[in-house]
């Protein structure tokens, strides 16, 4: 084996720096799912009526599906009834005031997880709402956002104190008949965070959430739901991480954004939930539906993700164009390696006139790593001057990984679609030509997958930007010297 | 400068060499041109010299600036002051030709202990060099050599060359490919760049490139070894008659050495 053949296989074995466990006392549901685990979640969390209504027709309507197998994906089939539907920390019971309360362990863990919690780290200016396996732990900076009108908080709390901003707006971007997933989730979902920013508010400082799974045998079901009134304006971010186990664990989340008249909506998320080990075992599988809705006028969306954790990842980003002239965006990084298998893309859906779209994937494949695109672009017959561009990188690093797109166009109505794509193999050739101008293979490697990412990184607000590069490195980077 | 003595090498896992015993000496400031027919060995000494890997050394030494470069891994090779010009750049898409320049100029300046070059330094440089080859500012926009045409990718070489500013530079059938007004336009680039501190190595099949460039020695490779060393004139009998009547001079081989 030459060097450069040692360093691609090394790359591609850099080890899951998160994956501790945190040892703290939780109360976990027997595993199982039935309508009877569902009125103990809805109990547990003292949610109004219409939610025990809207979670059960969502369990019904989930024992008639199928679970997807149209990706391209491999795995086991998941035990539903082997998984434990609702796990928190003990001490959570009464949920703290402030993060004096809080357990000290899990502010241990959100302090090794390198995540902004206390409020003396005010300076960091991003505020955040951390979810623990099933339930928010701390949400910061609420005063300071309340005086702005925003209202930024766990989902169990907005149940109670905004039901009929809720009732209104849950389950109209993704209803839960939407897919098998999105059911499950529908009637299972124990927490995730609220975002409601009023008319013609600015939103003074990112918002974000972490999530952590900690428990064994537990699933992750959270929900995201962000209305931003007309002509406001957020930025948002999530990130992930979970223990390192030898089973694999679910996670099926649902994230909901709505964009009124002039609304902006920025999403971007940083994926790094458990990838399972070299021989593939354990790991995350990250069944999840994201999509958000431009509905007024001259408004936007755009998600941004940088996926470089799960065993398995599900997930397509997807904006509903219908307000005239609002646009969507989606910027993609996805990274695997190992045994890791994304499937993951977008799809523009064009309702409204002179709705324009941009997609921007990076996919890269390093080990056994296997990475497909799906993209669907659809411009409905009576839109108007629609424009999209679509671009689909993906980059191959080493022999045994492979890259797969699958970009799919309805088109009924004259509109300006372009679609660009590239495959860039990093071999040994590669590798010799960046060593001759100077560069070592680390250093190559670093550089070629920077600057492959580096437009969608740009994209990301400015602090994860510089996150989200170290993590890349830190995945990629070998061992050598 | 460069010292090549009994250099044997064969491709990584096969025993037939495809060097067999070839000797060269480089002084500094000089040009040499090495002709060969296909399949003489020529871009294997290229690649030797810069280090690839897909090559195992059975036998032999190279001496570059007292060094021993076969020790060496092809980044310090490049710090030190060898520029391969590739015979076939790579394409890398989605790497943006400028980032790829400038990530290369700064590595290996910082290999020199040499400052590394800001933005604006940089590209003032490049510009200034983009002019001497003749080529437009959107070059650099482009993915590295993805999509380019052949005289745009050995153009691009030469950029890089101008850039890193080596010691010795071996061009590897950098003619070919190349248009009439692209070679001329290269070819006084290169002459501008000899001075007496740089040498070079032209691996080339045409005399032409050498009516530009005046070299001071031409070696003709034959299987593997340097079986005939001459002046310019020895580019023009090989233009004139071919190869043919090596042949018959290989049984008494000359070995090629200033």
């Amino acid at each position: 084996m030459t060097d450069d053949t040692k360093v691609l296989d090394l790359i591609a074995q850099q080890d899951y720096e998160y994956g501790f466990v945190s040892d703290i006392e939780s109360d976990t549901f027997a595993v199982g799912l039935s309508e009877d685990v569902i009125h103990r979640i809805v109990d547990r969390k003292c949610e109004p009526k219409f939610m025990l209504e809207w979670r059960l027709k969502a369990y019904r309507h989930w024992l008639t599906l199928q679970e997807p197998r149209w990706a391209n994906l491999r795995f086991k089939p998941i035990d539903y009834q082997g998984i434990s539907y609702y796990s928190s920390p003990k001490s959570m019971k009464d949920r703290p005031k402030s993060l004096d309360e809080v357990d000290p362990k899990l502010l241990e863990t959100y302090r090794k997880l390198g995540i902004p919690l206390h409020e003396q780290q005010k300076l960091a200016g991003v505020a955040v709402d951390a979810i623990f396996d099933s339930v928010s732990v701390a949400t910061t900076f609420k005063d300071q956002l309340a005086k702005a009108g925003v209202i930024f908080c766990p989902f169990s709390e907005a149940l109670k104190e905004y039901p009929e901003l809720i009732k209104q707006y849950l389950g109209t971007v993704v209803p839960y008949r939407d897919n098998f997933f999105a059911a499950l989730n529908a009637a299972v979902f124990s927490d995730g965070s609220f975002v409601y920013i009023p008319k013609g508010v600015h939103c003074p400082m990112e918002l974000s959430t972490y999530f952590r799974i900690n428990a064994a045998n537990t699933g992750q079901f959270e929900r995201t739901l962000i209305i931003a009134e007309e002509g406001s304006y957020v930025s948002y971010l999530e990130g992930c991480t979970a223990p390192m186990r030898d089973e694999n664990q679910l996670h099926a989340a649902v994230v909901e954004l709505i964009a009124l008249d002039h609304a902006q909506i920025k999403y971007a998320t940083v994926q790094n939930w458990y990838l399972g080990d070299e021989q593939g075992r354990g790991g995350i599988y990250n069944f999840v539906t994201k999509r958000g809705v431009c509905r007024g006028a001259y408004s936007k969306i755009a998600w941004t993700q940088v996926e470089t954790g799960s065993a398995i990842t599900w997930k397509y980003p997807s904006v509903i164009l219908r307000g005239d002239h609002s646009v969507g965006e989606f910027y993609s990084v996805a990274l695997t390696r190992h045994y890791q298998q994304a499937d993951t893309g977008t799809k523009m859906v064009h309702l409204g006139n002179h709705t324009r779209s941009h997609i921007m994937s990076k996919g890269i494949s390093a080990g056994h790593g296997q990475n497909t695109y799906r993209g669907l672009v659809r411009v409905a017959p009576n839109a108007v001057g629609v424009r999209n561009y679509t671009q689909c990188d993906s980059m191959l690093i080493g022999d045994q990984c492979a890259a797969y797109t699958f970009p799919c166009i309805e088109c009924k109505q004259q509109a300006h679609l372009e679609h660009e794509a590239s495959i860039a193999k990093i071999g040994e050739e590669q590798l010799f030509y960046c060593q001759q101008r100077g560069l070592d293979s680390e250093n190559a490697i670093a550089m070629m997958v920077n600057g492959f990412c580096k437009p969608v990184f740009d994209k990301l607000p400015m602090e994860f930007a510089v996150e989200a590069f170290k993590l890349l490195e830190v995945s990629l980077e070998g061992a050598v010297g | 400068m460069l010292e090549i003595r009994d250099l044997t090498v064969a491709i990584d896992g096969e025993s037939t060499p495809i060097l067999k015993g070839l000797n060269l000496s480089i002084n500094s400031g000089k040009v040499h041109a090495i002709m060969g027919p296909n399949g003489s060995g020529k871009s294997t000494l290229s690649h030797v010299l810069a280090g690839h890997t897909g090559y195992s050394v059975l036998q032999g030494s190279i001496q570059f600036m007292g060094q021993d470069l076969l020790v060496l891994a092809p980044e310090e090779r490049a710090i030190l002051g060898i520029f391969l010009a590739f015979q076939y750049p790579v394409a890398i898409p989605g790497i943006n030709n400028m980032y790829f320049l400038k990530e290369a100029c700064n590595r290996i300046r910082q290999g020199r202990h040499e400052k590394s070059l800001d933005a604006v330094d940089f590209l003032a440089q490049v510009r200034t060099h983009l002019k001497q080859i003749g080529l437009d500012e959107s070059f650099l926009k482009r993915s590295l050599n993805d999509g380019f045409s052949g005289g745009e990718k050995k153009s691009n070489e030469i950029l890089q060359m101008l850039m890193l500013q080596p010691k010795l530079a071996i061009l590897d059938e950098t003619d070919s490919g190349l248009d009439i007004d692209a070679l001329q336009a290269i070819s006084k680039v290169i002459n501008q760049q000899r001075t007496p501190q740089r040498s070079w190595l032209l691996v080339t099949h045409y005399q032409r490139l050498l009516s530009y460039i005046q070299p001071d020695y031409v070696h003709i490779l034959y299987k593997g070894r340097i079986v005939k060393t001459g002046d310019h004139n020895l580019a023009l009998r090989l233009e004139k008659e071919g190869y043919g009547w090596l042949q018959a001079e290989a049984t008494h081989t000359v070995e090629g050495h200033d």
